[in-house]
């Protein structure tokens, strides 16, 4: 084979150094054969590989015919006729016309069978909506049933918006401005003119400004001796000692939440670099936990 | 069904066109290149080399002898089918838009457009049997006409010039004299710049779709309007079926657009009404870019699409199209 392969070398040699391989026209003639009456074609063709070596290459492909033609004699005789132009050139590899790996359907506008209720408004959307779920179509606004959706209602502008009662802020400390954002933006529920806006702020005081870390403790310290040290400054909301779980005893800091600020402030500016248990405390604010 | 794809064109196709014998059909697409493919197995035949500009329509012979083309290198062009070799070529001073035989292949209708100073024309040539005789002289030239003609094609025995365009008016013209003699109705036509019009297979009737997103159907010869189709998008193909009673509507979402919105949200389907009860039968799918060109076979059991991606998609129906019913 190795040997073959050298000789078919030595003997194209010189020709290939000329133009790279421009041998074509040695090669046999494109045979094409059929298609049979099963739809099977052939296609021979010649062609020379990297190592200069004639290879026959047979492609049978099954011709698939895809609708009944009833041809007339001169669709018969162009059947025949030799290809032109850009198409002359084309080779059996160019895939130009493939066909379709996708399965395409007629979509139906509705289920195939089933029977147009009302043919002239079918495109009306109100018709459509109508014929899907009547039951469960109800208007929020004029209170009506299967007739249309709310944002549909006709009488939308004429009954006050319900969303404006619940949007209207129950505290009075919500400026009207907050809701000032136009209809339709989006605003967060905490931002929202109904939201409590006092309670989530002082949850918020609660959690995360007016608590107070407290690190260094000695071991044994526990949360009544940190109430009892910190409820000097003022009243104490909450007040937490971290435990190991698997050893229970103290892992070294706490947090105190004071309901005011200020006390907060006094407690840190005292308690700061204190001598407790031998221990000399560390007391900050308390970062908050990044979420 | 599984459409053949046909990628000869590498730009957005323009026209469709199919011969008489539904063997052959011709794609004229905006690369210069007009070509002609087997219409059954989507295999091509050839190409016709020769413009040196988009090519925005063609048409064959009866005896898919000749084939003409309108280019917008300012000529249109008679080709040999066959071995698509140039037989003449008529020359023009602005875009050929729109051509088409008349019956008899003895005649061809040719639209030019309002290009820098030129006025848009209709102008009719004598095509000659012998090309010794052929010339370039005009027969009629119609003028008068405000705004691009996107369509000009033959009425009923060659009697009368139908055009339609930009102006989104159809007006019915006399081949004799040149004369006006219908114009479609601004109240009940067209709104927006009518892109395409297409006959019956008896040519009684015609349907014309417009980037109103609206098709309409008229009385060839009276120009009065039978029937209106909705869409959802502007329409840019419009075809009859020879056979059945089911116009079909191509079209999608402005070209320029495509890339800023979801695939879905241009609805580039090929949308199926029925011809009377105006209603949508289906809609078939595939184009990833609006269709600029449609076409039924002439034995009704086919149809072609050809979209702004480049490809020409062969639909054979399947047999749930022949048994729908209303």
């Amino acid at each position: 084979m190795a040997a073959a392969a050298a000789q078919q070398k030595i003997r194209w040699g010189e020709l290939e150094e000329d133009d790279g391989g421009d041998l074509d026209f040695l090669l046999p003639p494109r045979v094409v054969v059929g298609p049979d009456e099963n739809g099977f074609k052939k296609v021979i063709e010649y062609r020379f590989d990297d190592d200069g070596n004639k290879v026959k290459v047979t492609t049978t492909t099954r011709v698939r015919k895809l609708a009944k033609a009833r041809l007339s004699r001169s669709a018969i005789e162009r059947r025949q006729w030799p290809k032109f132009g850009d198409a002359l050139k084309e080779d059996a590899g160019s895939r130009l016309t493939m066909v379709s790996t996708e399965e395409i359907l007629l979509e139906r506008p509705r289920a195939p069978g089933s029977k147009a209720d009302e043919p002239a408004a079918s495109g009306d959307p109100l018709a459509v909506a109508s014929k899907g779920g009547a039951v469960l179509m109800v208007c929020r606004t004029c209170g009506k049933k299967g007739d249309h959706w709310t944002s549909k209602c006709p009488y939308k502008d004429l009954a006050p918006p319900t969303e404006s009662f619940s949007d209207r802020p129950p505290t009075s400390d919500g400026p009207p401005a907050a809701g000032g954002p136009a209809k339709g933006a989006y605003v967060p529920p905490t931002l929202r003119g109904g939201a409590d806006r006092s309670g989530g702020d002082s949850m918020r005081r609660r959690n995360d400004e007016n608590s107070v870390r407290v690190t260094n403790l000695s071991e044994d310290t526990r949360e009544p001796d940190l109430l009892e040290l910190f409820r000097a400054f003022g009243p104490v909301s909450r007040v937490y000692v971290a435990v190991d779980q698997k050893t229970g005893s103290s892992r070294g800091f706490g947090f105190v939440n004071f309901v005011h600020r200020e006390d907060a402030e006094k407690a840190i500016s005292k308690l700061n670099g204190y001598g407790y248990d031998n221990l000399i405390l560390r007391v900050e604010w308390a970062t908050p936990r990044p979420n | 069904m599984r459409p053949i794809l046909m990628k000869g064109h590498e730009r957005p196709l323009t026209f469709l066109r199919y011969n008489r014998d539904g063997d052959l059909l011709f794609s004229c697409a905006k690369d210069h290149t007009p070509t002609v493919w087997y219409a059954d197995n989507g295999d091509r035949l050839g190409t016709y080399r020769g413009h040196n500009g988009a090519v925005w329509s063609c048409d064959v012979s009866r005896d898919s002898a000749r084939l003409i083309t309108g280019s917008a290198d300012q000529t249109a062009k008679l080709w040999d089918v066959s071995t698509g070799r140039e037989l003449f070529s008529f020359r023009f001073d602005a875009p050929a838009r729109s051509v088409e035989f008349a019956i008899g292949d003895a005649l061809a209708v040719i639209t030019t457009d309002n290009f820098m100073d030129h006025v848009p024309t209709v102008q009719v040539k004598h095509i000659a049997e012998d090309l010794d005789d052929q010339t370039d002289e005009s027969a009629l030239v119609i003028t008068g006409i405000k705004g691009r003609i996107n369509r000009a094609v033959w009425g009923p025995l060659n009697r009368t010039i139908i055009t339609a365009g930009e102006d989104a008016t159809i007006r019915i013209w006399d081949t004799e004299t040149g004369k006006l003699l219908k114009e479609s109705d601004k109240e009940s036509g067209h709104q927006k710049t009518i892109s395409s019009l297409s006959k019956s297979a008896d040519w009684s009737h015609f349907i014309t779709g417009s980037l109103d997103k609206s098709a309409k159907l008229w009385d060839s010869r009276t120009l009065t309007l039978i029937k209106t189709y909705v869409t959802e998008r502007p329409v840019n193909a419009v075809d009859i079926s020879p056979t059945h009673d089911t116009v079909v509507l191509g079209g999608g979402q402005d070209a320029m657009n495509v890339t800023m919105t979801d695939r879905r949200a241009g609805k580039f389907e090929a949308k199926f009404y029925h011809k009377i009860l105006q209603e949508e039968i289906g809609g078939v799918k595939g184009h990833f870019g609006p269709i600029n060109a449609l076409a039924f076979n002439p034995d009704g059991r086919s149809f072609s699409s050809g979209g702004e991606d480049g490809y020409v998609r062969l639909h054979h129906f399947d047999s749930d199209y022949f048994n729908i019913k209303m």
